[in-house]
């Protein structure tokens, strides 16, 4: 049941602009109970996680098909649903502060909450399918979060990227995960979890890769996917701090991480992860020093974060993944508190230019103190957790089994990069002479402060006592692959080779930042080589889709039905002509027997539709279909189905009331085509009719197979009550498809009424602003 | 162009039109033993129907039927829908047909029952929108 | 019988099609009818087409003695022919709206989508 206390969010979610107008700026308060609740929860489970028992809660959800809402709290989506949790109740507190008074406020909540939901449902879900679910909605209520702004043009051009890449992967991850689940044999992670050896020796197993590795990389912005994820910081500054640094982003980074023990550890695996994810860690660092946006640089030292994240669990060693782990939790806790701070930044001062900022400390040191120490976390210095992360990530690089130099050179080469970009986020606003911002700065809310200052000092905390994680890394590391492991961290390794790369990393980075602004001016000469980077890619992409549409609207959608028609007539006459004559030889039945009166009613079908086609006048052309209408009632009657044949007698009837009341308001029958025209539609109808008498004498003379409807036969008494057959298919046996069948002939209904209810603006194609009641049919 | 009906149609229509729609409630009510059933029964009282339009046009029919025939669909609808939710109280899959006798009389209610009601209803308000909405337009372009 | 069936349906499809390829809209009006028909037709002498055996369990019986037609083709067709009989009033009515705005019979005239 707890499934639903969380999946009941959603309803949370769509009460928000309701709860907004009775509580106000309360209901931000109000709202993070929910994900407070949900940590409480998930803080009962930590014992008997951290005591190496994952907690299965198990629901049916769809079991037909194998879907379940089964959830799995082991150490992994503890971990994750915590940060989402955790991160979200502070997230909210701040939206409230940050977005205090803004008129689509509600909204923002409304989506922001789903989103929430969306992401604990994907950590949570044991099931493949349900994971998935839960995967595209993240992706879909992210994309409506980056454009929240929507009268921006690129806030909607950042957000149609970001969805366009994320949905692209999304796709493949499909691929992948029916690939998985069908060579694995089980839809449940748990179950796959101990069928990793026969995945890695099945023959899909590689394109089962590439397709979920394409869904994990697009989603967790790794190169070449990770242009979308600066462009994303269009996205308000709260939505930021959640998506773009602890949530949704590394939902690709908990795929890997969950699928480790099924797939990981091959060539192929450790080859594509460790590479891919460092070139990212090494871009995205680079890339970040270029800007001076504050946002800009965060995102991109996002980006380095979920690269080396990446390479950590492609190199794949018992001390890579444990690295993993601290790495992941220090990063969630200091790109949290240091988004959180950029928002602030920006909304005291009203620009997000680190270089249009200075000396702020005097007007808020709180926020200045938050931001020194969540910097110091980035930069990996002691005694911040993001110390403890960084030495394990070094010492995991320095004893991996592939490309070990490589690895180590990019590795070193983002540390100081990093560092600069720390000391760039934390020193320049902060520090020197003060300087004239738009508006006047001042601390923020203490609403706003609350979330940055508690994940500042969990990132000290942690640090200074990293024993208390012990038992939850050591969960993790063991359920995502690690045979056995004894984890203890500790924030003093002695003098050993990380260190000295720390320190030289650290003198590195410290003299990038007292020459950065020269550095940047160097470095705008890369200007025109980035601008071919992988976004120029996708841009191309998109062009060339917009191209091809066009050419094919063009060429297809030419606006002339027949042409349609004809089209896809042609296509079908020419593929049941190939398979016809090529992949099967058709057994035709013609044997016959047939009684005089039968073959005279037969004719009089054939002559009733023939002459509506060659009658000159509409009412001769209606009164020959309703020949043959008659004619088909009567075939009905002569072959079994009285029920048809009253039905069919019925519909003539109305269909000439109809008529009546529609055709003869239409104009006169016209020859509009020519004579060549009319030539070449009746080759197309002609081979049309013979494609479907062969057709059907090829079914006829085919086997016959056993009649599904001789269940109902017999059962129609016995089970339906009910002694026409044909009325328990319709009412009991085939009950749900005679319901879609009702609610089609609703529709039909309902359009008749709207069309002809839209009458009044006649001729001029405009609908009337205003329903009138004159002919409302009461 | 349909204008009010000759004497005979009138006659004819003022009727024939509660023989007619007695004679769907029969069908619908034997439907499920002999042929008969929601389509045709619905199809036979909206034959009905547009029988006494024509002779007497669409004010009279209005104040006939009194509801709008786009109701009848709403109400179809509700009445089929309405019809597979008793299987949920038994604890039976969703749709699960459901039969009761009534005890006097011996008729055989059921679930099935209800939901070829619906039928009914919504085959006769569509057929009735449509025709209503085509003779509303017919006497009156600007309405 | 079927055979036969399967010849008259063939040529049921032809006039359709034919009629639907024309540009008078009240020709496409016709050969919609026709279609619906045709297929109609189809699926109903696809199943195979038995003589006087209706598919109803005679009363005070449990099943019916013997084969009796298929009722499966039957209940499909029913609620075709109905649906289709749903489908030509709205497709009618959508024709008559477009001649009253276009006032057009052509429909190589209502290729664009001002009027």
């Amino acid at each position: 049941m707890m499934q639903l206390a969380v999946l009941s969010g959603f309803v949370l979610a769509a009460f928000a602009p309701l709860l907004y107008r009775w509580l106000g700026s309360r209901t931000t308060v109000f709202l993070a109970l929910y994900p407070a609740a949900i940590v409480v929860w998930l803080l009962a489970q930590w014992p008997s996680v951290v005591g190496g028992e994952p907690v299965l809660l198990e629901m049916a959800w769809v079991p037909g098909m194998d879907i379940t809402l089964t959830f799995l709290i082991d150490g992994l989506s503890l971990l994750f649903a915590l940060l989402i949790a955790g991160i979200g109740a502070f997230v909210l507190l701040y939206a409230g502060g940050y977005l205090h008074g803004h008129r689509d406020l509600p909204r923002f909540l409304v989506i922001l909450i789903a989103f929430m939901v969306s992401m604990l449902g994907l950590v949570l879900a044991d099931n493949l399918v349900t994971l998935f679910v839960f995967w595209e909605l993240t992706s879909i209520t992210s994309y409506l979060l980056i454009g929240f702004n929507h009268t921006d043009l690129s806030a909607r051009k950042a957000a149609l990227q970001g969805l366009f890449v994320t949905v692209a992967g999304g796709l493949a991850l499909l691929a992948g995960l029916v690939m998985l689940g069908s060579a694995g044999g089980s839809w449940s992670l748990v179950e796959l979890t101990t069928r990793g050896e026969a995945l890695r020796e099945h023959p899909l197993y590689t394109p089962m890769l590439i397709c979920l590795l394409l869904g994990a990389f697009t989603k967790s912005a790794q190169f070449p996917f990770h242009f979308w994820l600066p462009n994303a910081m269009a996205a308000p500054t709260p939505v930021s701090a959640y998506l773009h640094s602890a949530t949704m982003v590394k939902a690709g980074i908990y795929l890997m991480a969950r699928l480790q023990p099924s797939l990981g550890g091959t060539e192929a695996w450790v080859t594509i992860l460790s590479l891919v994810g460092a070139m990212t860690m090494f871009t995205g660092a680079f890339l970040a020093v270029r800007h001076t946006n504050v946002k800009k640089l965060l995102a991109y030292s996002t980006v380095m974060a979920l690269g080396t994240l990446t390479m950590l669990l492609g190199i794949g060693t018992q001390g890579a993944l444990v690295a993993f782990v601290v790495f992941l939790l220090a990063h969630s806790l200091y790109k949290g508190a240091l988004f959180m701070v950029a928002g602030i930044l920006d909304h005291e001062t009203g620009t997000k230019d680190v270089t249009a900022m200075g000396g702020l400390r005097t007007l808020m040191p709180v926020t200045t103190a938050v931001a020194l120490v969540a910097a110091l976390s980035l930069a990996g210095l002691p005694p911040l957790l993001g110390f403890i992360g960084k030495e394990l990530m070094f010492e995991s690089v320095l004893h991996a089994s592939h490309f070990t130099l490589l690895l180590l050179l990019l590795a070193f080469a983002a540390a100081f990069l990093t560092i600069a970009v720390a000391a760039i986020v934390a020193l320049r606003p902060f520090f020197g002479e003060q300087r004239q911002t738009p508006h006047v700065a001042h601390e923020p809310p203490a609403a706003m402060l609350l979330g940055p200052a508690v994940l500042a000092a969990l990132s000290l905390l942690l640090g200074l006592m990293p024993g208390g994680l012990d038992g939850l890394v050591q969960a993790i590391v063991v359920g995502i692959g690690a045979p056995e492991a004894n984890v203890h961290l500790a924030l003093w390794h002695g003098i050993n080779l990380p260190l000295l790369m720390s320190l030289a990393a650290l003198v590195l980075g410290w003299l990038i930042f007292r020459r950065w602004d020269r550095l940047r001016a160097r470095l705008a000469y890369l200007d025109p080589v980035i601008a071919r980077g992988p976004e120029a890619g996708y841009d191309a992409i998109m062009v060339a889709l917009v191209r091809i549409a066009e050419w094919q609207t063009r060429a297809l959608q030419n606006g002339y039905l027949r042409n349609y028609l004809a089209v896809t007539l042609l296509v079908l006459v020419g593929l049941v002509g190939h398979a016809f004559f090529f992949r099967h030889t058709p057994q035709f039945d013609v044997s016959i027997s047939v009684y005089l009166h039968e073959a005279v009613v037969a004719g009089l079908m054939i002559a009733g539709a023939v002459t509506a086609c060659l009658m000159k006048s509409r009412l001769a052309a209606v009164a020959a279909v309703g020949v043959m209408g008659f004619s088909i009632a009567l075939t009905f009657v002569l072959f079994s189905a009285p029920d048809l044949a009253i039905t069919q007698l019925l519909v003539e009837t109305l269909t000439v009331i109809l008529l009546v009341l529609v055709l003869f308001r239409l104009p006169r029958f016209a020859n509009l085509s020519a004579p060549s025209e009319r030539l070449r539609d009746l080759v197309v109808a002609s081979a049309f009719g013979v494609m479907v008498t062969l057709l059907m004498l090829a079914v006829l003379g085919g086997e016959r197979l056993p009649r599904i409807s001789d269940y109902m036969v017999e059962n129609s008494q016995p089970l339906g009550h009910g002694h026409n057959i044909v009325n328990v298919i319709l009412v009991d046996f085939r009950a749900l498809d005679t319901l879609g069948e009702i609610f089609v002939l609703a529709l039909a209904a309902i359009g008749v009424y709207a069309m002809l209810r839209f009458h009044a603006a006649e001729g001029t194609g405009r609908l009337p602003t205003r329903p009138r009641s004159s002919d409302d049919g009461e | 162009m349909v204008r009010s009906g000759t004497l005979i149609l009138n006659v004819a229509a003022r009727f024939l039109l509660p023989l007619q729609l007695l004679f769907s409630l029969f069908l619908l009510l034997r439907g499920h033993d002999e042929p008969g059933g929601g389509f045709i029964a619905g199809l036979v009282a909206a034959g009905a129907f547009a029988l006494y339009l024509f002779a007497f046009g669409l004010g009279a029919l209005r104040a006939m039927i009194k509801v709008s025939p786009r109701d009848l669909v709403g109400l179809g609808l509700l009445f089929a829908l309405g019809s597979t939710l008793p299987a949920w109280w038994g604890g039976e899959p969703f749709f699960t047909s459901q039969w009761w006798t009534v005890p006097i009389i011996g008729f055989k209610a059921s679930t099935p029952l209800i939901f070829d009601i619906g039928v009914y209803l919504v085959v006769l308000g569509s057929v009735l929108t449509a025709i209503t909405a085509l003779m509303t337009t017919d006497r009156d372009p600007d309405a | 019988m079927e055979p036969l069936m399967a010849v008259s349906i063939g040529v049921l499809f032809a006039c359709a099609i034919y009629m639907m390829l024309r540009r008078s809209i009240v020709k496409l009006v016709i050969g919609l009818m026709l279609l619906s028909n045709a297929a109609n037709l189809l699926i109903f002498s696809t199943a195979g087409m038995e003589r006087g055996r209706p598919p109803l369990v005679p009363e005070g019986m449990a099943a019916p003695a013997g084969s009796v037609a298929d009722p499966l083709p039957q209940a499909l067709v029913l609620t075709a022919i109905v649906i289709a009989f749903g489908v030509l009033s709205f497709s009618v009515v959508l024709l008559r709206r477009a001649w009253e705005v276009v006032r057009a019979d052509d429909l190589d005239k209502m290729k664009d989508t001002d009027t």
